[in-house]
């Protein structure tokens, strides 16, 4: 058990690396001269209403599609989708540039093209709308030769329980948003222009704390207690660039990223029996700041060599962090997850836990050796079971005439 | 279909066109960010426009968009922007993918509203423009030669009161609504439902 060295002047250096953090996050184009870094969110002036933040836009077009780099929104709904039988290139081809108009709309802040209601799209606040293309896409269009090799379905684990309604599909729609209503509209337009095209396989709805509530640049914990994505690459940064955006394979999907999304059901009624120490020998960080149950702050590098005085590792073999830990940064995953916490049963079990949304310029490179090492020993399985897993390419983004896809399927 | 769902929509739909006169004073058309006017190469393909009388295009289609159907009929909407200081009049309108294109308005006839030819065609305002939109004015297409499918587009030719024409193509998007009857002249009651 590690021995608690909380003294003052640690609290207070422990602060100021989160406050220089905060600080940096929220100018991220200070950060870097890189050309492809994302923008930060364009806000309009305060109105007279003092509420400036519903029409927050994030742009659209760009080398890499939004919604990856993107400070994580409030609000998101992952929708997956099987295309109908029959469906060619050319349908998918109709089929994107619909769907690539309404993105470019809808995060504007305007209603979709035919929208019924298109006053619900005066608040875009910061309304990100993601294209993701699965295994099968490749096929319909009769281009799997074009599809990145690590776009597949994930091999089986041990842990895994999966189900049909949460794994799968050839095509994702990702849309996030700080705004409830707004997701609600931008959903219901898009899934109108994919309907003709495909059925809906399932959907996943996620939320975050805001960012009125808790700033964007601070690591939110989970609903488990976990501050939960410590160690994720820093938007404008060469890692970033390096581990997300794929710069081999196939020509057309260089700038994209993969996306792996994991249903994650947490076992909240069991984890209510593990006291705090055992949390937090189960998982290697401390429950109230994150920090690594060999450091101070919750950036600290974790030692895994450092040993307690009886001769045992203070991080435990089978911790959380041990098991996932990345040494080359270069080699990491783009956590940008969402909790869910979808229902009560009668006896008032939740079903609650984490849409496992991680994005990596290789998934077979970057995820599934992180994977195995936690499907293998992780403490924290117990508590935890993947019940959902697919795979998508997300492609690069697009310009002002061009459309999501375009490179594949024009 | 003479039920009273069709007579509540009728009065929605005259409370619209109201809207929609009200607007047509304006320039400013709201909604879509990238309006597409015109498109280069579908005005290039047919070069009736002559550059030395009008430098730009004196009327554009924004956002254009049609009903995707099946058969039968269908319609097109969409806002028409006059460029210039003087009135324009659309006076008809043709289509590849249409036997026959109609100028149509919604007027009440025996308590109900129906669709049916606009006398006179579309008048824009000098720098103002007109919404075509469903329970509003609209481009009307009889008897489509093939399935007009989402995501489709259909190339559309506007002729003016001067001769001078204007061409656009629209995307076809699915879309309920836009059952107007029709009030023809030996069509008798017929309905574009996608």
């Amino acid at each position: 058990m590690p021995e608690p060295r909380l003294t003052r002047r640690n609290l207070l250096t422990g602060g100021a690396v989160t406050a220089v953090g905060a600080l940096a996050a929220c100018t991220p184009g200070k950060a870097s001269s890189s050309r492809a870094e994302p923008k930060p969110a364009q806000s309009a002036p305060a109105t007279a209403t003092g509420v400036p933040d519903g029409k927050a836009v994030e742009p659209f077009h760009g080398p890499h599609q939004a919604g990856v780099a993107t400070t994580p929104q409030t609000y998101a709904a992952f929708v997956a989708f099987d295309l109908k039988p029959g469906t060619k290139r050319a349908d998918l081809g109709r089929m994107m540039r619909l769907l690539t108009d309404d993105a470019r709309r809808l995060t504007s802040g305007a209603g979709a093209l035919a929208d019924t209601e298109p006053h619900l799209a005066e608040f875009p606040a910061r309304l990100t709308v993601t294209f993701g293309f699965g295994p099968g896409l490749f096929k319909a269009a009769g281009k799997e030769k074009e599809r990145p090799a690590s776009v597949a379905d994930l091999p089986a684990f041990e842990i895994d329980r999966l189900e049909d309604r949460w794994s799968g599909g050839d095509l994702l729609i990702q849309l996030c948003c700080d705004d409830a209503v707004t997701l609600a509209h931008a959903l219901r337009m898009t899934v109108k222009d994919a309907r003709a095209f495909a059925d809906v396989r399932w959907i996943q709805r996620g939320f975050r704390r805001p960012p009125h509530v808790q700033a964007a640049g601070f690591t939110q914990r989970n609903l488990m207690g976990q501050l939960d994505g410590t160690v994720n690459p820093k938007p404008g940064t060469p890692e970033f660039e390096r581990a997300v955006w794929t710069a081999d394979g196939p020509e057309w999907f260089r700038g994209g990223t993969t996306l792996v999304v994991r249903r994650i059901r947490m076992e909240l009624e069991t984890w209510d029996e593990v006291d705090p120490v055992a949390r937090e020998f189960t998982v290697g960080r401390r429950l109230s700041d994150g920090a690594p149950l060999t450091g101070n702050a919750e950036h600290d590098e974790p030692d895994y060599e450092r040993v307690n005085a009886a001769g045992l590792p203070v991080i435990a073999d089978y911790a959380h962090i041990r098991r996932a830990h990345v040494k080359d940064p270069n080699m990491r995953i783009l956590r940008r997850a969402y909790n869910y916490d979808d229902g009560l049963s009668a006896k008032g079990h939740a079903d609650s836990g984490l849409i496992f949304a991680s994005y990596q310029a290789d998934v077979t490179r970057q995820f599934l050796p992180i994977q195995r090492n936690l499907a293998e020993a992780d403490l924290l399985n117990d508590w935890t079971t993947p019940i959902g897993s697919a795979v998508f390419a997300i492609p690069p983004g697009c310009d002002e005439n061009g459309w999501i896809g375009e490179g594949l399927l024009a | 279909m003479f039920s009273r769902r069709t007579a509540v929509s009728g009065v929605l739909a005259l409370s619209l066109l109201s809207f929609s006169v009200a607007a047509c004073g304006s320039a400013a058309s709201e909604g879509g960010s990238t309006a597409a006017s015109a498109s280069p190469s579908a005005a290039s393909a047919q070069p009736s426009l002559s550059a030395e009388t009008a430098p730009a295009a004196p009327l554009s289609m924004t956002d254009p968009w049609v009903k995707s159907a099946d058969k039968g009929m269908t319609a097109a909407f969409g806002t028409l922007v006059n460029n210039t200081d003087k009135e324009v009049t659309v006076v008809s309108a043709t289509s590849p993918a249409a036997a026959e294109v109609e100028l149509h308005e919604m007027a009440e006839s025996d308590g109900k509203m129906v669709m049916r030819e606009k006398e006179g065609g579309l008048v824009i305002p000098p720098h103002g423009s007109h919404r075509l939109e469903p329970g509003g004015d609209h481009l009307m297409l009889m008897g489509i030669k093939d399935k007009v499918r989402p995501g489709d587009e259909v190339g559309f030719t506007l002729t003016l009161a001067d001769g001078g024409t204007v061409t656009f193509t629209a995307v076809a998007k699915a879309f309920a609504g836009a059952n107007e009857e029709y009030q023809g002249d030996g069509h008798g009651s017929e309905s574009h439902e996608g």
